[in-house]
């Protein structure tokens, strides 16, 4: 196991006018690891993601990244060229939405392959290779390579956008709900899934959700959010069994038993 | 035997002459004069000047003859001429508080000092074919009575003195003006080009977004300030004499729309506003214009921007008459060279297709067999 | 009311032509980067030549020798208006014969005939970007040219090959300049882009409408984007020209009856004049002669 965080989150807080999106975050994220961000809506998680991942600029704070070369940067240091490279590259966004994180009128197929195309990738044959042993990996049939994204039903296209996103090998993914949305059994495939890729490829994950039990399932460590504030946090499975705050303890007893 | 066309030359040259011919029609009809056309179709002459932004009555009535009564075709040409004067400068802000009015009307207030003044409107006209038009019968002169001569204050004003409205809108200080036809077009644009762009845009384009903005398309809730029309005095700055010179009065339309209010806990509710301002008299250029400036502001009062007219690009790369009428008339051009290259193609591709199609049958036949 | 202007030489005044000439040298120096220019109206309508026009009227000069073609032909009205425009304006010499044209302007051909040294081609395009279908967004588009990402470009490419078994595209066939700048040819037919790679001549690009002028300095490498499992064609003729025999050249067809019958021809028709002059009979002649 690697002796250097992967991620640095320093005091990162984002404030609209009077009103407080986040507030005073600061935690590492280790290669491998996998931290839930738990939180109902409104408590601040997905714009803590957004700013984490650079798609919206903190008011104060920094997050210092380590390069694949062993340099820790600066992210809002960063030139706008190198972030859109590091996002393309070295880092997955997987949307709550699918159609976010897609192209819904290119095939699955195209879907895939456009981060290789993007780095310089120039067989059509080795890329739709590619593209369709990733299709097997998320679970789609090799041959829907050629379908769009708009004739896939909800949990395909949440597969279709994992498999984007972890085509060029990333190191961290973020995750935004990633089962929002989706049937419950199609939920429990999908995470079995993501459980499964996070563990074979020993990616970092950053996964944000309203939802215990997939913190449960997925998450090494997690984080309590409430009003824009981390008010819990430590490994998970501690803090699902034993929460020390009241919030988190309301949030615990409020899944149903079944 | 094939003989490779030619005489474009002269196809072109007889073009010209029958054009020439059909534009002067009947001759035993007198010919429209340039002063009948300012005088009598002066609505047509401004739709032109306007969107030629070149303000010259006789010379748009001359493109107006020229174009035989196309309006796009006659605000090219006006375009076109406009192109090769030279500039001298800018001149200094049209005082329009100061127009002479011969037009005034509010919504937002049932009167106010100045009054509403009707002027020479359609509005409230029965839209009636009017047989006595067929022929020269005589028309009453107008009833005039003396200009009062003072200031007319503007509605903004009157909202401006509570602090209602927004300010009038302020660009840096060391902000130059641009101009749109002198730069190339870049996005983002400043307002100040965005509204060059409207003033000279096509006036149903503008209309009809307009028209998209009160159904719903990017609503602002508008009401109409002010309209005035009139004229006011253009001012030059010479740095010799050390004071302005006035070159003379415009005829312009001025629209000022109030919109939908903005405002939070910490900056109190104030109303917003759209702005249009044409040569000549125009209002429904004047007021089309408001409502898409309003809209293409969506971004700067922090709206959503959710609508065509709210989308700069979109609308200002799409306002210009000359510039869609070129790009959709120029596919009467020949295409023929890349028309050739797809028919290649749709051909190869068809060929292949039935190519497969009868391998897959002998596949079946043989498998039959 | 005011005395109409009288027109300066290729009717741009001075200081525009400076500005022109100005974006031209900016081109050049960025080989397939599109440069904003301040464009102008101009007597002939947007998406008619204009932007040709401008570079032409900026850069010739007294002693320039123009020659306009339209399809490939001198003789096509627009070709002929143009002509026409520059022969009022600027008084120059013109020509039909492409090698004793210092100017060659054009619309969607090169010519057949390899360019020299001291020439100039201008052409005349209508959209100059070439990602504009994919993105219709200019601040997109802007971005990703900077930041030189080009994948969706490749993306289209790959579409094309997973629906149609092949590469779809067949005139504005996108080309890689000088290993950084992914740039539109204007609508050529993909059969002329071999000729842009490495030319002697300097190859300028002019939109009117869409304000941008951009270029290819001579030798410079421009290569057509493709796989390397599925690289770059250029569309073949079945037979020769049927005037004069011409082989490895771009052909127009020619409807000649209701009845199917159809000959293929030069496209290029000074090419073909030539060749002509020269004693080369092709099918239909050929035929002719014999009866």
């Amino acid at each position: 196991m690697s002796t250097t965080p992967l991620l640095k989150v320093k005091d990162i807080s984002k404030f609209y006018g009077g009103r407080t999106g986040c507030r005073d975050v600061s935690f590492e994220l280790w290669p491998g690891e996998v931290l839930a961000i738990v939180g109902e809506s409104g408590s601040g998680k997905t714009t803590l993601l957004n700013c984490i991942s650079t798609r919206l600029l903190p008011t104060t704070g920094s997050v210092e990244y380590h390069m694949r070369d062993g340099v820790y940067r600066d992210l809002f240091r960063m030139n706008e060229a190198e972030r859109r490279f590091l996002m393309r590259t070295d880092w997955g966004f997987v949307h709550q939405n699918p159609a976010d994180g897609l192209r819904m009128t290119v095939s699955a197929g195209a879907n895939v392959g456009e981060r290789l195309m993007a780095v310089g990738n120039r067989h059509y044959g080795n890329i739709r290779e590619t593209a369709i042993d990733w299709l097997g990996r998320v679970e789609i049939d090799a041959d829907r390579v050629d379908d769009q994204p708009r004739a896939f039903s909800g949990g395909m296209r949440q597969r279709l956008q994992i498999a984007r996103n972890l085509v060029t090998g990333p190191r961290l993914v973020f995750m935004d709900e990633p089962t929002g949305g989706l049937d419950v059994s199609v939920q429990a495939r999908l995470l079995d899934l993501v459980r499964g890729l996070v563990h074979d490829l020993g990616l970092s994950a950053i996964i944000v959700t309203h939802d215990l039990a997939v913190a449960r399932l997925l998450s090494h460590r997690m984080m309590v959010m409430k009003d824009g504030q981390v008010i819990e946090q430590g490994l998970t499975d501690r803090v699902l069994d034993d929460p020390r705050e009241p919030y988190t303890q309301l949030l615990v007893s409020s899944i149903l038993q079944v | 035997m094939y003989v490779a066309v030619k005489g474009g030359e002269a196809a072109i040259s007889n073009a010209h002459r029958l054009l020439a011919d059909r534009r002067r029609g009947d001759r035993s009809l007198p010919a429209i004069g340039i002063d009948q056309i300012v005088a009598q179709l002066t609505l047509a002459v401004d739709r032109v000047m306007a969107e030629a932004s070149l303000y010259d009555r006789a010379l748009a009535a001359l493109a107006v003859r020229q174009s035989r009564g196309d309006m796009i075709e006659a605000i090219f040409l006006l375009r076109a001429y406009r192109t090769t004067l030279p500039r001298f400068g800018y001149s200094r802000p049209l005082d329009t508080a100061a127009m002479k009015i011969e037009r005034r009307v509010s919504a937002t207030y049932k009167d106010l000092p100045g009054g509403q003044l009707l002027g020479p409107t359609f509005d409230y006209t029965h839209r009636l074919l009017d047989p006595s038009l067929l022929t020269d019968a005589p028309v009453e002169e107008a009833m005039l009575r003396p200009a009062e001569g003072e200031r007319v204050m503007r509605v903004s004003e009157i909202l401006a003195e509570e602090g209602l409205i927004e300010g009038d809108g302020e660009l840096p200080l060391d902000h130059e003006i641009g101009d749109l036809t002198r730069e190339p077009m870049e996005f983002p644009m400043a307002r100040d080009l965005r509204l060059q762009a409207l003033a000279r845009g096509d006036e149903g384009f503008l209309l009809a977004l307009g028209y998209s903005t009160q159904r719903g398309y990017g609503r602002s809730h508008p009401f109409t300030g002010e309209i005035r029309i009139g004229e006011v005095e253009v001012e030059l700055d010479v740095a010799e004499l050390g004071f302005a010179v006035s070159l003379g009065p415009i005829q312009v339309t001025e629209c000022q729309m109030v919109n939908q209010f903005k405002g939070s806990a910490k900056a109190p509710p104030q109303f917003t506003r759209g702005y249009g301002l044409v040569f000549g008299q125009s209002e429904r250029k004047a007021m089309s214009m408001s409502l898409v400036d309003r809209a293409l502001r969506a971004g700067e009062l922090g709206e959503d921007i959710t609508a065509p007219a709210q989308d700069e690009e979109f609308v200002i790369s799409h306002s210009d008459s000359v510039q869609s009428t070129g790009f959709v008339e120029h596919l009467k051009l020949p295409h023929y060279v890349d028309f050739q290259a797809e028919l290649d193609l749709v051909r190869r591709m068809r060929r292949d297709y039935e190519a497969g199609r009868d391998a897959g049958n002998d596949a079946i036949t043989e498998a039959a067999e | 009311m005011s005395e109409l202007a009288t027109y300066n030489f290729a009717y741009l005044d001075e200081q525009t032509k400076r500005m022109i000439r100005r974006a031209i040298l900016k081109a050049i120096a960025i080989p397939g980067y599109q440069v904003p220019f301040a464009s102008r109206e101009m007597p002939m309508p947007y998406g008619w030549g204009t932007g040709g026009v401008q570079i032409t009227a900026a850069i010739i000069g007294p002693k320039d020798v123009l020659k306009v073609i339209d399809q490939g032909a001198d003789d096509t009205t627009n070709a002929v208006s143009i002509r026409a425009f520059f022969q009022k304006v600027a008084n120059v010499a013109v020509t039909t014969h492409t090698a004793d044209a210092t100017i060659i302007q054009t619309r969607h051909r090169i010519p057949e005939a390899k360019l020299k040294e001291n020439q100039v081609l201008v052409y005349q395009v209508p959209i100059p970007e070439p990602l504009r279908f994919l993105e219709p967004r200019e601040t997109e588009t802007r971005k990703m040219h900077a930041l030189e990402e080009y994948g969706l470009m490749h993306v289209k490419l790959y579409e094309d090959i997973a629906r149609n078994g092949r590469i779809a595209t067949t005139y504005a066939y996108p080309v890689k300049v000088a290993g950084r700048y992914v740039m539109d040819p204007s609508p050529t037919p993909k059969f002329d882009n071999p000729k842009m790679h490495l030319s002697d001549a300097l190859q300028l690009f002019g939109a009117g409408r869409e304000k941008r002028i951009y270029a290819v300095p001579p030798y410079t490498e421009v290569v057509s984007l493709d796989f390397e499992d599925h690289p770059f064609e250029v569309q073949r003729f079945d037979k020769p020209c049927a005037l004069c025999g011409a082989e490895e050249v771009y052909l127009d067809e020619v409807i000649l009856d209701d009845k199917g019958g159809r000959m293929f021809v030069c496209s290029d028709t000074d090419h073909c004049e030539d060749r002509r002059a020269h004693g080369h009979v092709g099918a239909m002649l050929a035929t002719e002669a014999a009866e």
